[in-house]
């Protein structure tokens, strides 16, 4: 996990459990990436991100949690975003994460497109336990 | 919740608005509301202005794409216009490239898109 340096201004909690519930995750996502700096691209990039992960938590997941904290090292500031399920797992990351592809109705872009949208991105699962992505980006 | 967008009509085309943050439900409606309004309407076009949206993701980018070929089998052109910078940007790395969409700038050109194919018929592509 990405840790030097944690801003202590403290994590913010984001229930998913509805769809309403991924349009606010989107907003808090929005203002910790204004706050923190990030370049309109950059912000736009870490939202559209969010949106994936979080719709996949509830879709996938059967709902959690979207853990969101603005991070710090070597001076430059970012956010950092950890969407936690307990939900079925997932048996084979490497298919997963192959763009197209897609257990669900989606495009199969989710994971894969959030990839590449930030910087860092920790895929944690257990089958039948559950799924934990972490995400950060940097502002540049 | 979820809500209905109003779907205006403007001469022979409709034209819908996206405001930045949509839930999946009101997304999901809208595509059910234009295949209704195009064939009611006997609609030869369809703009759909993403001026307001700060993001498109994957579900909303698949739903452009749906409502396009919906549209297409009513015999209406999709025209998406509007679209930010910073969302084309994310788009193109998130890897949806909208196949199958036309876009415009601004409102303006997207009528002129769709006024070019209803006096040359059917447009290229």
């Amino acid at each position: 996990m990405t840790s030097p340096g944690l801003d202590p201004e403290g994590t913010r909690i984001q229930l998913i459990a509805t769809s309403d519930d991924v349009v606010r995750a989107r907003q808090l996502v929005r203002t910790l990436a204004v706050g923190c700096g990030l370049s309109l691209v950059d912000q736009t990039k870490l939202v559209t991100a969010a949106s994936e992960l979080a719709r996949n938590t509830l879709s996938y997941g059967g709902g959690g949690t979207m853990s969101a904290l603005p991070v710090e090292r070597n001076g430059r500031r970012g956010v950092r975003l950890s969407f936690t399920d307990e939900g079925p797992g997932i048996p084979d990351i490497d298919l997963a994460l192959r763009d197209g592809w897609s257990s669900g109705s989606g495009m199969g872009l989710g994971l894969s497109g959030a990839r590449r949208l930030v910087d860092e991105f920790e895929l944690r699962t257990v089958v039948d336990e559950g799924t934990t992505v972490t995400v950060v980006k940097w502002s540049r | 919740m979820s809500e209905r967008l109003p779907i205006l009509r403007i001469g022979g085309n409709l034209l819908v608005s996206i405001q930045a943050d949509l839930d999946d439900q009101t997304v999901m409606n809208l595509q059910e509301d234009l295949a209704e309004h195009v064939v009611r309407h006997g609609a030869r076009g369809v703009i759909i202005d993403i001026t307001a949206a700060e993001i498109v993701d994957s579900f909303v980018g698949r739903m452009l794409s749906t409502i396009a070929s919906i549209s297409r089998l009513l015999d209406a052109e999709t025209v998406v216009v509007g679209m930010r910078p910073a969302v084309a940007i994310t788009l193109v790395e998130l890897g949806l490239s909208l196949g199958g969409v036309r876009t415009a700038l601004n409102l303006e050109q997207g009528l002129a898109i769709l006024a070019e194919r209803s006096s040359a018929g059917p447009a290229a592509r």
